[in-house]
């Protein structure tokens, strides 16, 4: 500092001064004792414990800090080492500089630790010294282990999912949702069942845990129950089995709902007809004539359940003749609808007969003449609906269409593979009550589902989709059609990388 | 020679006692062991006084003095300045001085020629300990110290300071005070050299925490091994002669 104000400073060399104890030549500190002397003196390591025991599970390789939990680590790593440093108690006395790993022999049931402390000693002095902690390892197994080995495939919870619907589109879609967020990982064994899933858990706040992430993306009821498996009389400790049942509401996307006077009443009048258009935790109706919408959440549609009239099974495709606009375009709930009047037959009758209808349809903004749309044909359908037959004197209008079709477009592309795949989750078939016919419907219904994911965007949102190795893109560069139907860019795909245990997901900044 | 000892179990010797060429003051003590160890060193040679000044026994770092006269600082009550008057030699002029700084041992340290003083001291004190004293003073510091007297001792023979002084400082020092110097500590590694050690030119008393390794390193820089009061003598006859022709 005093060079820094331009004074002259005296060069300062310090001299050597003999060490108070053995005399020997050293510079001079404050205790003007040479090391050794100071260590003779003073041992700061006394009072610090120098053999420990610690308990570690052979079976998995954990390491037990009491009371309950166990840490898995390998001989030799940093987490070993924390650990190994965490159970030595009166650290905090000294300050801890450096600690090692001393090399032992594996089966030797030691671990020695190499550490170098600090303490204040005498009158200011600060002294160093390196000591050895030897930690003497017992085996014993830990409860989760004793429990795999007692009865492995033991499930202590279990989460059963069901929708009542013929299809299983909704279960395609929660299994892509349950792999993106790693709901799965604590399952221990995944069946698919008729008309659902069934998870098996070794916890119940595991369970718990996934029957809350279920009721975020789809509407449910449900209950769970619990079952006494033992009972220890002494430590009155009581072991049960629990079981969650779940039923996944079944009204799905595309149905087309007729709805009860009550629940029509209180959405203000909504015309009883109404395609669900989204389904998350809430359901969302659309009157396709009037374009009013609402949202019905999960107990209000279990208060007054109903079920759909038609399901996208019935669809039945229709070719536009004529399109009039009648109004502008609208948003409703984040989609554009503009009300048309139409003139379309059915594909089935087109060129045969002229049965044409006039009808009023959401989709204005999409389709043209030429084009073909799919939609529920009332006129010819033979429903046997009660909640129909409430309404007095209500019209039903003849075709409902619900979305334009591809059809020919796919036609053409048929046998070309997509550029992108889904991953699956490691399900269970239970075989006995699969037919070979189940398969073929299972696997169209699939293709099916692939077809809605290029078609929405929006229900691309929450599922991760990976890029497809085998895909040539250079096959596709050679057709050259024009704008065709819609399928998914390139950018929106991740990369899949071949890591064996792990699936990173590099692209997340890409979308 | 150098002798260990202690004053009622402190090993701080320095500070209950002031040792000279001419006389010796000792602090009060409940035991008589640390008189009678003064006693029998110096018994026949110089007197040894026992005293207090304005009323405490830490005399030592209180007063200052060598064979020509004792400064007392302004605490000194009348009795304790009679007493002193009336039990040292006439030689010696007793002198109760007027200074701010009153822990005269700490700010002033001195032999029979040469002063060492606080950097804060008066103008008139310095004046007066050139006087009294008849001694020529410097104002230094001791190893970036101001209380000198704490911090080194020295006689007319040698001198030891503070153990963390430079060696540039060490040199200087010297100069001053014509005197060899080392650099060393005292109770088993005490800086504290004046409070534990009490010298004059042929005995010294230290602290009995004092390692082997530093006693030996008083007795050689004090050059107490050979010391007799008669050797002196013999010295100085040695260098009053000039050459053999």
């Amino acid at each position: 500092m005093a060079q820094e104000a331009g004074m002259f400073t005296v060069p300062k060399t310090i001299g050597s001064v003999l060490c108070c104890k053995c005399g020997i030549l050293m510079q001079p500190n404050a205790a003007n004792m040479c090391a050794k002397c100071l260590l003779s003196e003073v041992d700061i390591t006394e009072g610090l414990q120098k053999h420990v025991v610690i308990i570690h599970c052979p079976e998995c390789e954990s390491y037990l800090q009491p009371p309950r939990t166990w840490i898995k680590t390998q001989l030799e790593s940093k987490e070993l080492l924390t650990f190994c440093i965490k159970r030595l108690k009166n650290l905090n006395k000294v300050h801890l500089v450096h600690a090692e790993f001393i090399w032992t022999e594996p089966h030797s049931k030691r671990i020695k630790v190499k550490l170098r402390v600090q303490k204040e000693v005498l009158n200011g002095a600060v002294l160093e010294q390196a000591y050895t902690v030897e930690y003497v390892v017992q085996d014993q197994m830990c409860e989760s282990c004793t429990r795999v080995q007692a009865n492995p495939d033991q499930w202590v919870a279990a989460v059963q999912l069901r929708q009542h619907v013929s299809h299983r589109r909704t279960f395609f879609y929660l299994e892509q949702l349950i792999i993106k967020h790693d709901e799965a990982r604590n399952a221990i064994r995944i069946k698919q069942m008729d008309q659902g899933i069934d998870f098996f858990f070794v916890n119940r706040s595991h369970a718990g845990k996934f029957v809350d992430f279920v009721g975020e993306v789809a509407p449910i009821r449900k209950r769970n129950d619990k079952q006494l498996v033992s009972h220890d009389q002494k430590s009155n400790n009581y072991n049960y089995k629990y079981t969650f049942s779940v039923e996944i509401c079944p009204i799905c996307r595309e149905d087309l709902i007729c709805l009860p006077p009550k629940v029509a009443a209180s959405q203000g009048n909504l015309g009883p007809l109404v395609i669900c258009t989204k389904v998350t935790n809430s359901l969302a109706l659309l009157d396709p004539f009037t374009l009013r919408h609402c949202f019905l959440n999960a107990e209000q549609y279990w208060r007054v359940p109903f079920k759909a009239l038609l399901s996208s099974r019935q669809l039945v495709e229709y070719i536009v003749l004529d399109i009039e606009t009648v109004s502008s375009e609208v948003v409703v709930g984040g989609s554009k609808y503009v009300v048309a009047d139409a003139q379309i037959a059915r594909v089935s009758d087109f060129g045969k007969n002229d049965i044409i209808f006039n009808v009023r349809t959401h989709l204005g903004h999409l389709l043209n003449p030429g084009d073909y749309a799919l939609g529920y044909d009332l006129y010819g359908a033979n429903s046997n609906d009660i909640e129909l037959d409430r309404y007095k004197g209500l019209v039903v209008p003849e075709v409902i269409l619900i979305k334009k079709s591809y059809e020919e477009k796919r036609q053409r592309k048929r046998n070309k593979p997509r550029s992108w795949k889904l991953k699956s989750l490691n399900m269970e078939i239970d075989n006995s009550t699969r037919g070979r016919d189940n398969e073929e419907k299972m696997d169209s219904e699939y293709e099916q589902f692939k077809r809605d994911l290029e078609e929405n965007p929006e229900l691309r949102f929450n599922i991760s989709l990976y890029r497809n190795k085998e895909y040539q893109p250079s096959e596709m560069a050679s057709d050259i059609d024009g704008d065709d139907f819609p399928s998914i860019r390139i950018e929106e795909l991740l990369a899949d990388l071949e890591l064996s245990d792990e699936e990173m997901e590099d692209g997340s900044t890409r979308e | 020679m150098a002798t260990r000892l202690q004053f009622e179990n402190n090993c701080e010797v320095g500070v209950f006692s002031k040792l000279t060429n001419a006389y010796c003051l000792v602090a009060i003590g409940g035991s008589e062991s640390f008189y009678s160890t003064f006693e029998a060193e110096l018994a026949d040679v110089i007197p040894v006084v026992k005293t207090s000044i304005g009323g405490t026994r830490i005399i030592g770092r209180l007063c200052a003095g060598n064979k020509n006269g004792l400064l007392l600082p302004h605490t000194t009550t009348d009795q304790e300045l009679q007493h002193l008057r009336n039990s040292l030699p006439d030689s010696v002029v007793v002198q109760r001085i007027e200074e701010r700084l009153s822990a005269l041992g700490n700010c002033i340290v001195c032999n029979d020629h040469v002063a060492l003083t606080h950097p804060d001291l008066d103008r008139e004190t310095e004046e007066m300990i050139a006087d009294i004293l008849g001694v020529e003073v410097f104002r230094q510091t001791v190893a970036g110290n101001i209380l000198v007297g704490s911090y080194c001792a020295f006689s007319n023979r040698g001198g030891l300071v503070h153990p963390h002084t430079s060696i540039e400082d060490l040199d200087e020092l010297s100069t001053l005070l014509q005197v060899p110097l080392v650099a060393g500590s005292v109770n088993r590694g005490s800086e504290v050299i004046g409070a534990g050690l009490t010298v004059n030119d042929w005995t010294a008393f230290c602290g009995s925490d004092t390692t082997a390794t530093e006693l030996s390193v008083i007795e050689s820089v004090f050059k107490l091994r050979e010391a007799q009061p008669s050797a002196l003598v013999d010295e100085m006859r040695k260098s009053l002669i000039d050459t053999y022709v």
